[in-house]
């Protein structure tokens, strides 16, 4: 397939039908809506279903009802509107039924603003709803990449039962670039045989549920839930590390912001301090593995994030006290420069310099 | 010897749950019985509510889905359009469908939705301990309106059936009781019409069941039978609010 320029919204529902994607509900809200414009206009021609639904509750209810009928269903939204579908998103999780949501996230918290944040980490990877649940959670950086993931996203959303969630940003979402779209790869899915098709009077009643009254059998599902978390850390963690080799700082950056830190550490290395950057692509399972790769001459880590810091939480964990932990972030859809980034990772150095006493 | 009466096989083995004299035994058999009686229950998709009639996923014999509050149908507008050859039905409450659950119901109507909703009105919050509902008569007593429900406060029951009529996309609506059988077999009758609406493709259905809380309402089943009869139907009348075949 050729290369095509493309706004990364639309990217994704390009990809997402490549992906098997048959069924689209959502809601109107930006800085999403060429997501449900591209699908009003494409899904049908491609023998899909787009449904504007009266609000992000419904839709999330009808990616619930839609999932449980076996079929392949995405919704989209933005912050505010994720927020909305938390209860859905709970009860998909507890049914253990596969859907793809995206979040091309906004600052907050409340109606907030609709420039690019990084401001829904928590909401993203803690669950988001109520419940012992987490989300297979992807945050491209860029578009070739959001369409990469996006085709795979609802073959995994089938092969665990889960609901995949693509965090972008407005940056993601409203910017061009060129991208192409890969064929997705056969995987071998289990077959569907929990869906309620009906019966045919050729077997018993299936039954799509999350209400489970005998604690004994709650602890079961939560147990069973846990068991596929372990296989998604050990088979679905994804991430890029950057010039860590050698590194005396490495910086923890995810989705566009971290092509500014990205240019960020090709400034630092040219000023003669060696930096470097992991980047998670899955955000949960969060990837701890890249923090055993670090070499002998790492001094500190730093969080960088457009938020006050969220992601950091998992830095310090995958650290354990190995090393300091710095953090820079801008918020409100105040994008950092690679200028502030250098600042603020020289500072760290200095700091550390000072503590130690070299 | 011949069968002359046997239980509908469109109910599983599962014993109920519901409170002795409680109307929401016999609304699950009508509701049972007609997709028995259309052959439908091989094809048939139900959606539960919560409250109390969340458990029906384990007694209709059919594919089941439980919603959660107020969003079934929203789930059976997912399920519909995945499977649009199916039969797909919600069953819900008054707190369900007439509260938390209004602009869900309002929507699907609203689209038209090829669905059948089956609307047990009781006039209460049953499951949860006989709290007030939007359906809840003006000066009857629960346990969060402990001096009556005063208009003034808290507004006059809704009449769900005749709001939904007003809306183009509604096909078949019609409120029915089953404080006796006279009114049971009208029930079943509109139940069975609502359903073949949706096998014509004629859009939403719905059929509203006034239905008694005996437990909540602290009377004996058969004084809950009365109560129906003597204040809620005269405030909810019973009848077609919109019927394809009528307007043809």
């Amino acid at each position: 397939m050729d290369k095509v320029l493309m706004k990364g919204n639309e990217a994704l529902c390009a990809a997402a039908i490549r992906g098997g994607c048959q069924f689209f509900f959502g809601y109107p809200i930006t800085p999403q809506n060429e997501i449900p414009e591209y699908m009003s206009r494409e899904l049908g021609r491609a023998g899909g279903t787009f449904l504007q639904a009266e609000s992000e509750v419904a839709a999330i209810n009808m990616v619930y009802g839609a999932a449980g009928a076996g079929a392949r269903v995405m919704t989209s939204s933005s912050s505010p509107g994720i927020a909305l579908k938390q209860e859905g998103i709970s009860y998909i999780c507890g049914a253990e039924l596969p859907c793809v949501i995206v979040n091309i996230s906004r600052g907050g918290p409340g109606l907030g603003g609709i420039q690019p944040s990084q401001a829904d980490y928590f909401q993203a990877t803690r669950g988001g709803g109520n419940g012992d649940y987490y989300l297979l959670v992807f945050a491209p950086a860029n578009i070739q990449e959001a369409a990469d993931l996006m085709i795979e996203a609802f073959d995994l959303a089938d092969l665990y039962r889960m609901p995949v969630m693509i965090l972008g940003d407005g940056m993601l979402g409203q910017m061009m670039e060129p991208v192409v779209f890969k064929e997705r790869k056969p995987r071998d899915l289990p077959q569907k045989d929990w869906a309620t098709t009906g019966t045919a009077g050729k077997r018993k009643p299936n039954i799509i549920n999350s209400l489970r009254l005998d604690p004994a059998e709650l602890e079961n599902l939560n147990i069973r839930l846990q068991e596929k978390y372990a296989q998604l850390k050990a088979n679905e963690v994804r991430y890029e590390t950057h010039q860590t080799e050698d590194a005396e700082l490495v910086f923890v950056a995810y989705g566009t912001s971290s092509r500014i830190v990205k240019n960020a550490v090709a400034v630092m290395r040219a000023n003669g301090l060696k930096a470097g950057l992991i980047r998670p692509i899955t955000l949960w399972p969060f990837p701890e593995q890249a923090f055993e790769e670090l070499p002998d001459s790492l001094r500190a880590l730093m969080s960088v994030e457009l938020s006050h810091g969220q992601m950091i939480d998992d830095v310090k964990i995958a650290a354990r006290g190995r090393w300091p932990v710095g953090f820079y972030g801008r918020s409100g859809g105040m994008i950092f420069t690679q200028q502030e980034i250098v600042e603020a990772g020289e500072k760290l150095l200095r700091e550390v310099s000072h503590v130690s006493g070299v | 010897m011949s069968v002359v009466f046997e239980k509908t096989k469109g109910l599983t083995e599962k014993e109920f749950h519901y409170c002795p004299g409680c109307t929401h035994g016999i609304i699950h058999r009508l509701v049972a019985e007609v997709l028995e009686e259309m052959d439908l229950l091989g094809d048939a998709i139900g959606v539960a509510p919560v409250g109390c009639a969340v458990l029906a996923y384990d007694y209709f014999n059919c594919d089941m889905h439980e919603a959660a509050h107020g969003r079934a149908p929203a789930v059976a507008t997912g399920v519909k359009r995945a499977l649009p050859e199916k039969t797909v039905f919600a069953y819900q409450g008054d707190g369900d469908l007439a509260s938390i659950g209004t602009a869900e119901i309002v929507h699907a109507a609203h689209r038209g939705e090829n669905i059948t909703v089956i609307f047990v009105n009781n006039a209460i919050y049953g499951m949860t301990g006989g709290q007030m509902a939007p359906t809840t008569m003006i000066g009857q007593r629960t346990t969060t309106s402990p001096f009556g429900r005063n208009a003034e406060q808290t507004g006059a029951p809704i009449r769900i059936a005749e709001m939904l009529a007003t809306i183009e996309g509604a096909s078949f609506i019609e409120r029915t009781s089953v404080h006796n059988p006279v009114h049971i077999r009208k029930a079943k009758k509109a139940i069975r019409t609502a359903f073949e609406c949706q096998q014509n493709r004629k859009g939403f259905s719905m059929v509203e069941v006034l239905s008694t809380c005996p437990t909540n309402w602290g009377m004996s089943p058969l004084a809950s039978l009365g109560w129906v009869a003597e204040n809620m139907i005269p405030y909810y009348p019973l009848g077609n609010f919109r019927n394809p075949d009528k307007e043809a």
